[in-house]
């Protein structure tokens, strides 16, 4: 069986430039502007891409050595994990045109060669195929690839990396080993260590060619060169050939329904999509497998009928625990509720949605094994009336009204918190173990406003109190006005300057005016026995963060 | 043996050792069938001063009393909510020992606030509202919830004003301890507290709040 292997040269460049045009929200460029980058590990290259080589960069140099030669080069992690995963789709496009992928290595997969049914009168078939290939692989941001065939595995790989970008090269049947013979030593040295080790062995014992070492005795070469030497001998010798083992695709688990006609109100939808719903949870269960974060896509109608184009809203849903069918038609309610303005009831009105929903797509986001997941052997009663009657009352009132209250690390009563819409799973919370220096120690304050309340603070002479730049009140604190209501305070403790958040970007928390002036904090108890805690900015003057109950 | 749905009904025996009125109530109430009132966990800060049972509604006038009233169901592994909060304090409700992984928040209900209370208790041990500042409750509205939370054992606590309570926990005086004149730092709390309704005599006690554990 001819085997045809795509080759695409320095694959964890690749892959680290296009997660980080990902990450950086920037379109990925072609290969041929690209610029020069290596991938490191442990302070040493271990890939670069051409524009580095041309530089001078080479594989094994020091980080200083490199960043010398080529001043520009863009570092990557070496991620063995990213390789693979930017690798998934080269695998699946290929897929699409030619079934019985096999993937070899991040970079390298092979495929049963199309051969015959591409044939053109001039063209052999199969670097027809491979431009095929080639083509649909640009489509989907991969230039760089590189083919060959030929009868067996080991000659196609050796064949592929002899080709130019998007070329082929195919070594005809029955001449694999009049190919390899024909080879540099030096070809050995893409196995890894072990062949650049006896690539350059075989050099220095003065052979050139393979065809020299395939010329040597069995026994010699067996003797001299051990396992991995007596494996290539026998290949080049053509004696042993590697069949292919193809992967079977991955269960495809993400389940659709489509309305036709289209359907105009969020009930109806979120009716149809039940039956969609437990077959989509039925057979993640089939693969002893929960969700955790579903990925739901609404497919709309163009609002207007001249047939303009369908829009598709998506949302990813996380659940605390796992999804239940009933989880994800209150997510599909929830989402499709989401655009609406209206307010009230929403649960016992049944407005129409903006446009007609056409297909409804659940994709799953966050597997997890199903027995991770497994309820107690007395079951989880209490709980599971609770999540019900909670989902009441996000439907009365809206999701994201309903919340659990979590403990996080800050230094502010307001930071040291957070809300997450219930049925949501809390995530970048500040850790708590940290020493917060500037946090206010002691008993926390029943009542903490997210939006700090204007005050007033004067002293016995109705002269509003500052903090000087040394630290020091200008007045005792006598009165505080807050929440139109005058408080006379019995005793305060403070000022405690704050400094924080300054080394954060604009934009975030507090603004900018009220960053670069100076802030205290300040305890105060009135004579009634209240307490607050209040915050003094030179920009914003006096505001109660918080009050003690 | 143990069929409730008929008790036969004996001969009336009277203990001379009870008190017939009572010895009679309870009586009814087992033929009625009624759920009878158990008690919720309550911290031991509050005892002799008030003890929270299934049905009943009980008003504070501060919401770090709120919260310590709460706690005592929530650390014996009960869920709680707190509806109308919109300035909930987490880490004062943690300190107070509230398991806040049991803890629902509805922060502004809104206009639906009674809708929504109805709805936590149908789940819910505790619950704690504080209801719409403005017009107050009206009595319907009061009745409504009364009966729910009896039909389901839950116990409702009010931060705010509330038609009819049955036990109304009341600061007398609060007193900080810890800051003097921009010295030191808030330690802790020394309340007096007033607890009246329910048919007792009012109930006076003093406790401190705020040393975290």
């Amino acid at each position: 069986m001819r085997t045809m292997v795509l080759w695409c040269p320095d694959w964890s460049v690749t892959a680290g430039l296009l997660e980080r045009a990902e990450s950086q929200n920037a379109p990925i460029e072609p290969v041929e502007t690209r610029a020069a980058a290596a991938v490191l590990a442990a302070n040493k290259v271990v890939v670069c891409n051409a524009t580095a080589r041309e530089e001078g960069v080479r594989r094994g140099q020091r980080r200083r050595d490199a960043q010398a030669r080529c001043p520009e080069l863009v570092l990557l992690a070496a991620n063995p994990d990213r390789d693979h995963r930017w690798f998934e789709p080269v695998l699946t496009a290929v897929e699409e045109v030619r079934p019985g992928v096999a993937p070899l290595r991040p970079g390298l997969l092979a495929v049963p060669a199309p051969g015959r049914y591409f044939a053109r009168r001039g063209v052999d078939g199969e670097a027809a195929a491979a431009a095929v290939l080639a083509e649909h692989l640009v489509g989907v941001g991969v230039w760089d690839c590189r083919f060959g065939a030929a009868d067996d595995l080991y000659t196609a790989e050796r064949a592929a990396r002899q080709a130019e970008p998007q070329e082929c090269v195919a070594v005809p049947r029955g001449e694999s080993a009049a190919f390899l013979r024909g080879l540099p030593v030096q070809a050995l040295a893409d196995d890894g260590p072990e062949g650049a080790e006896l690539a350059d062995l075989l050099r220095r014992l003065g052979l050139r060619l393979l065809g020299d070492f395939a010329a040597l005795s069995g026994v010699s070469v067996s003797n001299r060169f051990g396992a991995y030497g007596t494996d290539v001998w026998r290949r080049v010798r053509g004696e042993q050939v590697t069949r292919l083992t193809t992967r079977t695709p991955p269960p495809e688990l993400a389940c659709e329904v489509s309305f036709e006609p289209p359907l105009e109100d969020a009930e109806a939808v979120t009716f149809s999509v039940r039956t969609t719903a437990e077959r989509f949870i039925a057979g993640l269960a089939d693969r002893q497998l929960v969700a955790t974060g579903v990925r739901i896509e609404v497919g709309f109608e163009a609002h207007d009928s001249g047939g303009g184009a369908e829009g598709v809203t998506g949302r990813t849903w996380l659940h605390p625990r796992c999804f239940t069918s009933r989880d994800l038609i209150d997510r599909v309610h929830w989402q499709l509720r989401a655009q609406l303005p209206t307010s009230g009831l929403r649960s016992r009105k049944s407005a129409p949605i903006d446009a007609p929903v056409t297909r409804v797509r659940f994709v799953p986001d966050v597997v997890e094994p199903a027995g991770d997941h497994a309820e107690g052997l007395w079951g989880g009663g209490a709980e599971e009336q609770v999540v019900r009657g909670v989902a009441r009352v996000q439907a009365m009132i809206g999701y994201d009204a309903v919340q659990v209250p979590v403990l996080q690390g800050g230094r502010s009563a307001a930071d040291r918190q957070a809300l997450v819409p219930w049925g949501e799973r809390h995530q970048g919370l500040r850790p708590l173990d940290r020493p917060w220096p500037g946090r206010i120690p002691g008993p926390a304050p029943s009542r903490v406003f997210s939006d700090p309340l204007v005050a007033e603070v004067v002293d016995e002479a109705g002269v509003v109190v500052a903090v000087t730049a040394r630290g020091g009140v200008t007045g005792e604190p006598w009165r505080l006005l807050a929440e139109a209501t005058r408080y006379r305070i019995a005793s305060w403790a403070g000022p405690w300057p704050v400094d924080e958040g300054w080394w954060l970007e604009l934009g975030r928390g507090v603004d900018a005016a009220d960053r670069q002036s100076r802030a205290a904090r300040f305890q105060m108890v009135g004579v009634d026995g209240r307490a607050w805690l209040l915050r003094w900015s030179s920009g914003l003057g006096w505001q109660v963060e918080a009050a003690y109950e | 043996m143990f069929d409730h749905g008929r008790v036969s009904v004996r001969p009336l025996e009277i203990d001379p050792d009870h008190d017939v009125l009572e010895h009679l109530r309870g009586r009814i109430s087992a033929l009625q069938g009624g759920p009878t009132r158990l008690s919720v966990p309550t911290l031991p800060l509050f005892e002799g001063l008030v003890q929270l049972r299934t049905g009943g509604v009980y008003g504070v006038d501060s919401a770090g009393l709120a919260m310590a009233l709460a706690a005592g169901a929530s650390r014996g592994g009960e869920w709680i909510g707190f509806a109308g909060w919109s300035d909930f304090g987490a880490e004062a409700a943690h300190q107070h020992g509230i398991d806040l992984s049991r803890t629902v928040l509805v922060p502004a209900p809104g206009e639906h606030w009674l809708e929504v209370t109805a709805a936590l208790i149908d789940v819910l041990t505790v619950v704690v509202l504080r209801p719409p500042g403005g017009a107050g409750v009206d009595a319907k509205s009061a009745s409504i919830l009364e009966a729910r939370l009896r039909a389901r054992s839950a116990v409702l606590l009010v931060h705010g004003d509330w038609p009819r309570c049955e036990t109304r926990l009341v600061t007398e005086q609060a007193e900080w301890v810890g800051v003097d004149a921009g010295r030191g730092r808030l330690c802790k709390q020394r309340l007096r507290l007033l607890a009246s309704g329910g048919g007792r005599p009012p109930t006076r006690s003093r406790i401190v709040m705020g040393e975290p554990a």
